[in-house]
């Protein structure tokens, strides 16, 4: 509906709206900050009036606050009125989420059109995650810190799923602009979300491939230690986090009192912990990850050159 | 001793389109700005590192050298200019933003006949696309002007406040009547006037500038319009289960809603315990890794929530709970080489976060001073429900004793004054984001809040003058004091604390 002024037939003469009586603005006698209106969209606020004041919540009502969010994006209450609709009518929101889009290129920092984004997906519920996802890689193209963009792809992540490519997406963005703090701050709500499936591999080996290239960066950076932290004393699939505590500390990472607690309290009681962390860590394993006991015992015993290498790489940064 | 750069060179990239700017900086090797004390950058030609001969820009980094070369070319034209012009350079241009606000307030936008349609439309357009160029925070609180005409007042009756003038008898009945009109009969201001006439829901943002402008005009006439009670009930209805606030019956819930609600709830002294359950918790989530705060959880740290979230959490008492040694460090850094503050990391900077950054670079230098002085609690909850609103000013005043080895002095080395002269005040009246935008209110309100709020930062208390180094350019530049919690000017806010001393 991005159609020329020209093109527009104003309402007073379309016959499907001959029955209402468009209500006039009433600024009062002397107001201030008067806004001179264009006269086309006088009449359609003139008529959208008309049509919340009966709550007439119908097809045409519909389209009418469709062409009155073109003229103005930001009329909060013509956004609401427009989602009473589309719950009355019981409409596709299929249909809503083009709308939306069409509207975004020109509107891409209004708050109204992403809050209303929202609302549309979370009816649509997991389906539209992916949808979802790729409208905000969209806006990214243009412009890749789009502040409401990032915090839509969060709550996308965080309600309807689908992060496990997330730290993917966020390794290309910030190899075109290594600049871009959205996409570090993203990676840390990446991070994050580690927390909540701790099982899935995906994630654990996308972190360490993050740092693959700066080892020092990733056994001094403090939250990759507090992830491993949370998920051993939860003490349910841990694999992974003791896997990376492994290489951190073949790494040369100095662990705290809390890290030796948390492994300790792995090793069942039968065994003898080693006052060497990463010695324990393989016993642990031997005896959580089974499928590959071999390779731990294997590692246990290739620890101490491992960790010399480490510590060497360490001290040349 | 410093010495000035190849002004020439300079000259040279100045008048070529950016595009080919940005070849040529590829071409040429590797320059480090280093600013020196007097605000004059010398630049160090380096050659371009063997381990990365085939660099290139990303486009942060591009963005931020065209502006910086906006920005030093402006220095540089200043230093070269005899020192009478400098000084008009860094004065307020006290009657032109006068004369641009007193028109925005009785005529908004171009003029025009009123018979040719067309133009119309077309300067509508023009209206829209402006707002558009501005950033993100810009539309913060705007719901696009449109919507929004409480916001327009308050900018300009704040600005008009802040360089110590008042609008004449007419206009001011005007305004109060046109605000009066924007409020809902069941509490709270919408966007534009009348239920019936011009339908608006009540909006949390709105309402904030609709109670902040009514505070500014000041007088029973414009105090005895707000209905606390209907407010008071508005803002109990957009309390959320988070503990934040939704900013209108179905809308967004962020720290943005958290602080129109509060402050207008302190100003109004409508705040209790129901108001304020859980509104630090949800604040507290939003403080992010980078030490900023966000506008919901897992978002990226940004000035304009900062603000939002540390005045609130002042308000609610609750800001010990947050992570100030690292919200301060993230706050210094916000300041860029131009002088004047970026809302986040690795973005432009823009005169509006003078005040959100500034604002609140301002706020923790007081929590600082406070502390200093061995207060118990930064802030005392009596004063929430009593009459008395001395420890406002107790928050308000500052000491400088031992204020300077603690806390932040972002407007020390002048370089903010050199930013907020050359870069956002338009001669001609306004302020704008940058060289290269155009001026609006917004800007206006907050280039103008931000430079009060650091003229007062320094005070020994509410009732003493600003040291001269703090005023930022001539002592005629000195603005009224502002509570900046609340971002009143200091004498209407306390106005209205004594006509709502008796709780509801």
């Amino acid at each position: 509906m991005d159609s020329d002024e020209d093109d527009r037939i104003p309402l007073s003469q379309r016959p499907e709206w001959s029955d209402v009586t468009p209500v006039p603005q009433d600024d009062g006698p002397n107001p201030v900050v008067p806004i001179s209106y264009s006269k086309e969209f006088a009449e359609t606020m003139g008529y959208v009036r008309a049509v919340y004041l009966a709550d007439e919540r119908s097809h045409r009502a519909l389209q009418l606050t469709a062409e009155a969010i073109h003229f103005n994006a930001g009329n909060y209450t013509v956004w609401q009125f427009r989602r009473l609709i589309l719950e009355a009518l019981n409409a596709d929101l299929h249909d809503e989420l083009e709308f939306v889009e069409h509207l975004a290129s020109k509107n891409s920092k209004n708050y109204q059109l992403w809050h209303h984004r929202r609302w549309v997906a979370e009816k649509l519920g997991t389906e539209a995650a992916g949808r979802e996802l790729e409208f905000t890689k969209k806006i990214f193209v243009n412009d890749a810190k789009n502040y409401h963009a990032w915090s839509h792809r969060q709550w996308v992540l965080q309600t309807l799923g689908g992060w496990e490519d997330e730290l993917a997406y966020c390794d290309e963005l910030l190899e075109d602009d290594i600049f871009n703090n959205s996409a570090w701050n993203q990676v840390s709500y990446a991070v994050k979300a580690i927390l909540t499936k701790p099982e899935n591999e995906s994630s654990w080996r996308y972190l360490r491939g993050l740092y693959k290239n700066s080892m020092p960066s990733f056994v001094m950076d403090r939250r990759v230690s507090t992830v491993c932290l949370t998920v051993l004393t939860t003490k349910a699939n841990c694999v992974f986090a003791l896997s990376l505590l492994l290489d951190l500390l073949s790494n040369g990472f100095e662990p705290n009192q809390e890290l030796k607690n948390a492994v300790e309290a792995l090793l069942p009681e039968s065994r003898d912990q080693d006052s060497d962390m990463a010695v324990t860590i393989c016993s642990v394993l031997e005896i959580v990850d089974p499928m590959r006991v071999n390779y731990w015992r294997w590692r246990k015993k290739s620890l101490h050159s491992e960790v010399e290498e480490g510590v060497r790489n360490l001290r040349v940064h | 001793q410093s010495f000035k750069f190849k002004l020439c060179v300079l000259e040279k990239i100045h008048k070529i389109s950016w595009k080919n700017l940005l070849e040529i900086s590829l071409t040429r090797p590797v320059i480090n700005k280093q600013a020196t004390g007097d605000g004059v950058y010398r630049m160090i030609g380096m050659e371009p590192s063997s381990s990365s001969p085939e660099w290139k820009p990303t486009v942060s980094q591009e963005e931020q050298w065209i502006l910086e070369r906006q920005v030093f070319h402006i220095y540089q034209l200043f230093c070269n200019i005899p020192p009478k012009s400098q000084a008009v350079m860094l004065e307020l241009q006290r009657d032109n933003h006068i004369e641009y606000l007193m028109k925005g307030l009785r005529h908004l936008g171009p003029s025009f006949s009123v018979l040719d349609a067309k133009y119309f439309t077309l300067s509508l357009c023009a209206l829209m696309v402006r707002c558009r160029n501005s950033f993100l925070y810009c539309h913060l609180f705007t719901a696009l002007l449109l919507s929004s005409r409480p916001w327009i007042c308050y900018w300009i009756l704040h600005s008009i406040a802040l360089l110590g003038e008042s609008v004449d008898d007419a206009l001011e009945h005007n305004a109060i009547h046109f605000i009066s009109r924007c409020q809902d009969q069941h509490g709270g201001y919408g966007g534009g006037p009348g239920q019936a006439s011009y339908f608006s829901m009540p909006h949390l943002a709105t309402t904030y500038a609709a109670v902040n402008s009514l505070i500014t005009l000041g007088g029973h006439r414009s105090l005895g319009s707000i209905n606390r009670v209907k407010i008071y009930s508005f803002l109990r209805r957009m309390k959320h289960t988070s503990g934040g606030f939704s900013m209108h019956d179905g809308g967004e819930v962020d720290v943005r809603a958290c602080y129109t609600a509060i402050s207008v709830a302190c100003a109004l002294n409508i705040l209790d315990e129901d108001l304020v359950q859980g509104v630090g918790d949800y604040i507290l989530s939003c403080q992010t890794y980078e030490g900023g705060i966000a506008g919901e959880p897992g978002s990226e740290a940004h000035g304009g929530y900062t603000f939002c979230g540390l005045a609130t959490m002042i308000l609610v008492n609750e800001v010990n709970r947050l992570d100030l040694a690292s919200l301060t460090d993230w706050l210094v850094f916000r300041q860029g080489v131009e002088g004047g503050f970026q809302g986040r990391t690795n973005k432009l900077v823009d005169g509006c976060y003078s005040f959100w950054q500034g604002g609140a670079a301002v706020l923790i230098q007081r929590l600082h001073a406070a502390a200093g002085e061995g207060h118990s609690s930064v802030r005392s909850n009596e004063s929430f429900t009593s009459s008395e609103f001395s420890d406002d000013e107790e928050l308000l005043e500052g000491t400088s004793s031992g204020m300077a080895e603690i806390s932040p002095d972002v407007e020390e080395d002048g370089s903010h004054l050199k930013f907020f002269a050359a870069s956002t005040q338009m001669v001609e009246g306004g302020f704008r984001d940058k060289p290269g935008k155009n001026r609006d209110h917004y800007h206006t309100c907050y280039c103008l809040s931000g430079l009060a709020a650091a003229q007062y930062s320094w005070s020994k208390d509410a009732d003493s003058p600003p040291l001269p180094r703090s005023v930022l350019g001539p002592y005629s530049n000195l603005l009224e004091p502002i509570n900046p919690l609340c971002n009143i000017v200091l004498k209407q806010y306390n106005e209205a604390r004594q006509f709502f001393s008796k709780p509801l």
